[in-house]
């Protein structure tokens, strides 16, 4: 069970060498070796980005420019958000769906300039999206694209003590710069994009500087009293907060509508290939929906599981209505919490589900998410 | 942190030895791979396991991990404080965090468990 050995194929972030010093955790994850926790561990990082700041190295994201006066076509051929009417720096949450609507990919977009995007998509899912969008490049023009993934790093800092931070490090630039917005400032000399986003339920930014700036940018936010949270810290907060992660929630197999994120789906955009598919989608019954539960037995959900009946009291597949999507112990709440996608039926807030937890019926309750939200300061 | 008056098995749990009770928790190694432990699982008392075989479960906040009796027997405790406050398996995973005791009837079964020293170069 040596890391070392058998990670040689994985990808590494230049943040990699300090997380090893730090004494993280090191895991795969989507072909990168990632800290997964660092010696305080998963809950006291979860902790922290509630109660002060944390930071994770999210370079292994994938970051792709477009430019040029073609990009907003193009991307509107692509994704599934309304791109005309994004105004400069600002963001948007989309699907990158395909010509059935099935979900290939969760991503942020940002207009960094009237003719210029940033679009940020998983990493795991980055080769797919590129098999996705390199045919589409073919006959398209008027742009280009750029990977800038390996030029850069990325750092997402998160929490209430978040912005307080970075105004500090910015001269008071990064407050400025409003939720979902995007913004330049130099952090002490170095120059950076900040996105005002995240995916911990908490404000903050995602930060992105030059590859060999990275380093310097994470020393610099340590000693601002900014603790560093890992992969497992980040599943519990984005699941706390109700936000989705591809691979569990969300597949080619899931459409936006069933996930409850319709209005993340725009359709009408010229040419956009997922269009008449979404738009079927869009006024279709599903017959399933993605629900949040909390459990209200003992016992911690994960993805998986089998989704029962309330009441069921002995296994049988004629009770099972759903299956568990994403499951954890959440500190913040204190108790196990889910999502998962079920029988329309048993998708109202309230609704008593069962959730085999390996052939231990343990009982739970359908909510409304998120599991926890912080009520943000405007500006 | 692997204490010499126990017993250890390869799936990583001790055994303390009382007469002919078998007291039984998961050790440093395990904890600390487990990461912050956040429910347990045991069965009642009374209940029959074999040395071995699976007698409960452990999660931490990633994942979840069977637990394995390093002895076999009939169980006659259980330690609640683990199942009602499981840090304390991280806290103090031969004190307060033990797990299960198991009246045994046969001690040659511990022949076949570890001392201190094998255990912990199994590790390296």
């Amino acid at each position: 069970m040596t890391s070392e050995s058998q990670n040689e194929s994985l990808k590494k972030t230049v943040l990699h060498a300090k997380h090893v010093e730090a004494g993280a955790k090191m895991v795969p994850f989507g072909g990168w070796d990632m800290p997964v926790q660092y010696s305080n561990g998963i809950i006291a990082e979860v902790k922290a980005v509630r109660n002060t700041a944390g930071m994770f190295d999210v370079s292994h994201m994938g970051r792709l420019e477009f430019e040029g006066p073609g990009a907003e076509s193009f991307l509107g051929t692509i994704l599934s958000a309304n791109l005309p009417i994004i105004k400069v720096g600002r963001g948007k949450y989309n699907f990158i769906c395909d010509a059935s609507g099935g979900i290939i990919d969760d991503a942020m977009v940002y207009r960094a300039g009237d003719e210029k995007f940033l679009l940020v998509i998983n990493a795991g899912n980055t080769d797919a999206d590129m098999d996705w969008i390199n045919p589409h490049l073919k006959g398209s023009s008027g742009f280009t694209m750029n990977v800038i993934t390996d030029d850069t790093a990325m750092i997402a800092v998160q929490g209430p003590e978040a912005v307080r931070i970075i105004d500090e490090l910015t001269g008071d630039a990064a407050s400025k710069i409003r939720r979902f917005r995007i913004g330049e400032a130099e952090m002490n000399g170095i120059p950076a994009t900040l996105a005002r986003t995240g995916y911990t339920g908490e404000d903050g930014f995602e930060i992105v500087v030059a590859a060999d700036q990275g380093v310097k940018l994470w020393s610099m936010l340590k000693e601002a009293g900014v603790v560093e949270a890992g992969l497992g810290a980040r599943d519990v907060l984005r699941l706390e907060a109700g936000l989705l992660l591809h691979g569990n929630d969300l597949s080619t197999d899931t459409n936006p509508f069933e996930a409850g994120f319709g209005r993340f789906a725009y359709f009408e955009a010229p040419g956009c290939i997922a269009g008449l598919a979404l738009k079927q989608l869009s006024t279709q019954e599903q017959a399933r929906a993605l629900v949040g539960f909390k459990m209200t037995g003992r016992g911690i959900p994960r993805t998986g599981l089998n989704i029962l009946s309330g009441g069921t009291s002995e296994i049988d597949d004629s009770n099972v209505i759903g299956i568990v999507t994403s499951g954890t112990h959440s500190p913040t709440v204190d108790g196990g919490i889910g999502m998962g996608y079920v029988e329309k039926k048993y998708s109202a807030t309230g609704t008593q589900i069962v959730i085999d937890v390996r052939g231990r019926l343990v009982e739970a309750e359908v909510v409304d998410m998120p599991f926890y939200k912080r009520g943000y300061k405007r500006g | 942190m692997y204490p010499e008056e126990l017993k250890y098995s390869k799936e990583h749990e001790w055994v303390r030895m009382n007469g002919n009770i078998a007291e039984v928790g998961v050790t440093v190694f395990a904890q600390e791979s487990l990461g912050d432990v956040v429910f347990v699982d045991l069965p009642e008392a009374g209940t029959e396991v074999e040395q071995f075989a699976k007698f409960g479960e452990i999660e931490s906040v990633k994942a979840v991990s069977d637990l394995f009796s390093p002895v076999g027997g009939k169980i006659v405790e259980v330690n609640s404080e683990a199942t009602d406050r499981p840090e304390a398996v991280n806290e103090e995973p031969y004190g307060s965090g033990w797990l299960i005791k198991v009246e045994i009837s046969d001690t040659a079964q511990l022949d076949v468990l570890m001392d201190a020293a094998t255990y912990e170069a199994t590790l390296e």
